[in-house]
C-alpha cells in the first residue's frame, strides 16, 4: 500500500511527540485529589491548592465529584487522597480496607433553602425532620441532588428521619452538583438541601434564603482519606500523606477557619483546633 | 499541559475588578489561553491520527470490490452513530487503575481525551473519505493503467481528484472533535489546567453561575466551529464542481 509508510510516520511522529509532553509532565509529581463539589464550588480549593503545590512542587489534580463518586473513584484506585463528607460511607471505605485512616479536617453545617414566599411555611420551625415533613405535606417542590453525594445521603437520612419516602411530581433529582443543583432550585423557587458554604459562595445569584438551620442533625464534617497502597499499589501514598499533613497543619487550618470571613462576613467552614483563631483577621 | 505557570485557580477572585470589564478580564486570563489551547492540542492531535488511520483506511474501501468491504462499510456506518459516553464509559473502564490498561496512567489525561477523540472521529474520516474516492468516475484507473501507469500511480491520481473530499473528512474530524463533550468529560475529568477544554469548561461554568466565563468560552468554540465549517463548505465547494 502506497500509504503506509507515510501513514505511519504520522502515527510514529504523534505518539513520539505525545510522549514527550507525557514524560515532561511526570517528571513534576502529581496527586489526584477526589473531593466533593462543595470545596471546589466554595472557592476553598483555588485557596488551598496553590499554596500546596507551592510548597511540595507536587502537581495537584482535583476531580470534583458527588461523595459517592470520589469514594468510587478511591475504591478503583484512580484517586490517591480523598476529601469528603459522608461519615457512614467513609467508614464502610476503610472498613472494607480501600482507605487508610478517616482525619477530620473541618466543619460547617447543612441549611435548608427555600423560596422568600416560604409555600410550605418552614420559616420558625427548628426541628429539621418537622421542617421535611412540612415540605412533603404541601408537596411543595424540593430539588434533590440525587447524585449519592455526601449532600444527598445527609439529605436521604433527614427524609428518613422525618418517615417520609419523598416521591412525585414535587421532587425533583438533578443528578448534578451543589452549584448546579442550587440554580434549578433558584430558578423553580423550590426548597433544597445545600452545604452553608456553597450557598453563601453563591447567593447573590439565587433567589433563595435560610429557611432552617441549627439542628445538631444539620453538622457537616469533612474529612480526608488516603487510598490505602495495599490494596492500590500505584497510589502515590507519599504525596497523599503531604496533602494530609498540609491540610492538618496548623497554619493551613487557620486560612480555612479564615476564609470567606472578608468576602462574606462569616467562616465558610470551621476547624476543630484550638490553635485556630476563627474571631477575625 | 505544561508546568504550572500555565495554571490559575482563581477564577472567582480576579474576574471582578475594578477598571476593565469581567469578560476582558476572563478572555486575557492564562486558565482561559490554556483551555482554549489544550481544546485545540486535544481536537488537532485527534485528527490527525483519525487522518492518518482513516483516509488509508477510507481509499481501500473506496476502491475495493471484496465482500469484506461491505463488513467495513457497515461497521464505519455503525462508528457515526457510536454515542460520545459510551465510548468514554468504555475507556474510562479500560484506562481506569484497576482496568486492564490501569499500569499506563492514561485516565485523567489529556491522552485519555485524544484516544476517545479519535475513536468518535475516525468512522467520520473513513466514510467521508471512501464516499469521495467513489465519486471518482471507475473508468479512471482503468485509463491510467491502460496508459501504462503503475497501480500505485493510478491510485495516487484517483486520492488526488478526490481531496477535496480528503479535505472535507479532516474538517468534518475536528468541527466533530473539537465540540464533543461527553467523553472527553468522563475520561478526562475536566481538572481544571490539566483536562479542561472548551466544552466541559462551558458546562462548569454555566453550572457555577460564571456566565461572562460561559460567554466568552462559547464564543471562541463557536469561532473555532465556524471556522471549522467555513472550510468544509469549501471542500464540498471543491467536490462539486470547482477546478
Amino acid at each position: 500500500m502506497m500509504f503506509r509508510g507515510w501513514t505511519g510516520a504520522i502515527v510514529a511522529v504523534v505518539l513520539l511527540a505525545s510522549c514527550r509532553s507525557d514524560t515532561s509532565a511526570h517528571s513534576t509529581k502529581t496527586l489526584t485529589l477526589a473531593t466533593t463539589t462543595s470545596t471546589r464550588d466554595s472557592g476553598l480549593l483555588d485557596l488551598l491548592v496553590p499554596l500546596f503545590e507551592e510548597k511540595t512542587g507536587i502537581t495537584v489534580k482535583v476531580i470534583a465529584v458527588g461523595t459517592g463518586q470520589a469514594l468510587e473513584l478511591g475504591r478503583r484506585g484512580d484517586a490517591d487522597v480523598l476529601l469528603t463528607h459522608a461519615k457512614a460511607a467513609e467508614e464502610q471505605f476503610i472498613a472494607e480496607g480501600h482507605g487508610q485512616r478517616r482525619i477530620e479536617v473541618m466543619f460547617n453545617d447543612f441549611v435548608l433553602l427555600g423560596a422568600k414566599s416560604d409555600p410550605a411555611e418552614v420559616k420558625g420551625i427548628t426541628d429539621i425532620a418537622s421542617a421535611m415533613q412540612a415540605i412533603a405535606q404541601r408537596k411543595s417542590t424540593f430539588v434533590s441532588r440525587g447524585d449519592r453525594s455526601g449532600t444527598h445521603m445527609k439529605e436521604r437520612e433527614l427524609w428518613q428521619a422525618a418517615g417520609v419516602e419523598p416521591d412525585g411530581d414535587w421532587y425533583l433529582e438533578t443528578g448534578s452538583g451543589m452549584a448546579a443543583t442550587l440554580r434549578v432550585a433558584g430558578e423553580k423557587g423550590a426548597y433544597v438541601l445545600s452545604d452553608r458554604s456553597t450557598f453563601l459562595a453563591h447567593r447573590k445569584q439565587l433567589d433563595l434564603e435560610i429557611v432552617c438551620e441549627g439542628d445538631p442533625r444539620l453538622r457537616n464534617i469533612y474529612a480526608v482519606m488516603a487510598v490505602h497502597p495495599s490494596r492500590h499499589p500505584q497510589v502515590d501514598i507519599e504525596a497523599a500523606r503531604q496533602w494530609i499533613d498540609f491540610l492538618l497543619s496548623d497554619e493551613t487550618q487557620r486560612r480555612i477557619a479564615r476564609f470567606g470571613l472578608k468576602e462574606y462576613g462569616q467562616p465558610l467552614f470551621f476547624v476543630e483546633s484550638a490553635s485556630a483563631d476563627q474571631s477575625g483577621t | 499541559m505544561g508546568g504550572p505557570a500555565g495554571k490559575c485557580y482563581n477564577i472567582s477572585s480576579h474576574v471582578l475588578t475594578p477598571h476593565s470589564s469581567p469578560l476582558r478580564t476572563a478572555v486575557f486570563s492564562a486558565e482561559f489561553l490554556s483551555i482554549v489551547l489544550l481544546s485545540l492540542k486535544v481536537s488537532a492531535t485527534a485528527v490527525l491520527l483519525s487522518s492518518a488511520l482513516g483516509i488509508p483506511m477510507g481509499t481501500w474501501l473506496g476502491l475495493a470490490r471484496h465482500p469484506a468491504a461491505s463488513l467495513v462499510r457497515w461497521c464505519t456506518q455503525v462508528g457515526m452513530a457510536l454515542p460520545p459516553v459510551v465510548v468514554g464509559l468504555a475507556l474510562y473502564l479500560l484506562f481506569s487503575r484497576s482496568g486492564p490498561l490501569g499500569d499506563w496512567g492514561w485516565l485523567f489525561t489529556p491522552r485519555a481525551m485524544i484516544v476517545a477523540q479519535t475513536i468518535l472521529a475516525l468512522p467520520f474520516v473513513v466514510g467521508i473519505t471512501a464516499g469521495a474516492i467513489r465519486s471518482v468516475p471507475d473508468q479512471l484507473p482503468e485509463q491510467l493503467r491502460g496508459l501504462g501507469a503503475s497501480a500505485r500511480q493510478a491510485r495516487r491520481t484517483v486520492v488526488f481528484e478526490a481531496r477535496h473530499g480528503l479535505g472535507l473528512a479532516v474538517a468534518a474530524a475536528f468541527g466533530r472533535s473539537l465540540s464533543e463533550v461527553g467523553a472527553v468529560l468522563i475520561v478526562g475529568g475536566n481538572i481544571a489546567g490539566h483536562t479542561r477544554v472548551l466544552t466541559t469548561a462551558i458546562v462548569l461554568e454555566t453550572s457555577q453561575g460564571r456566565f461572562e466565563w460561559a460567554l466568552a468560552l462559547g464564543g471562541v468554540l463557536l469561532g473555532l466551529a465556524g471556522l471549522a465549517n467555513a472550510c468544509i463548505v469549501l471542500f464540498q465547494r471543491g467536490q462539486h464542481g470547482g477546478p
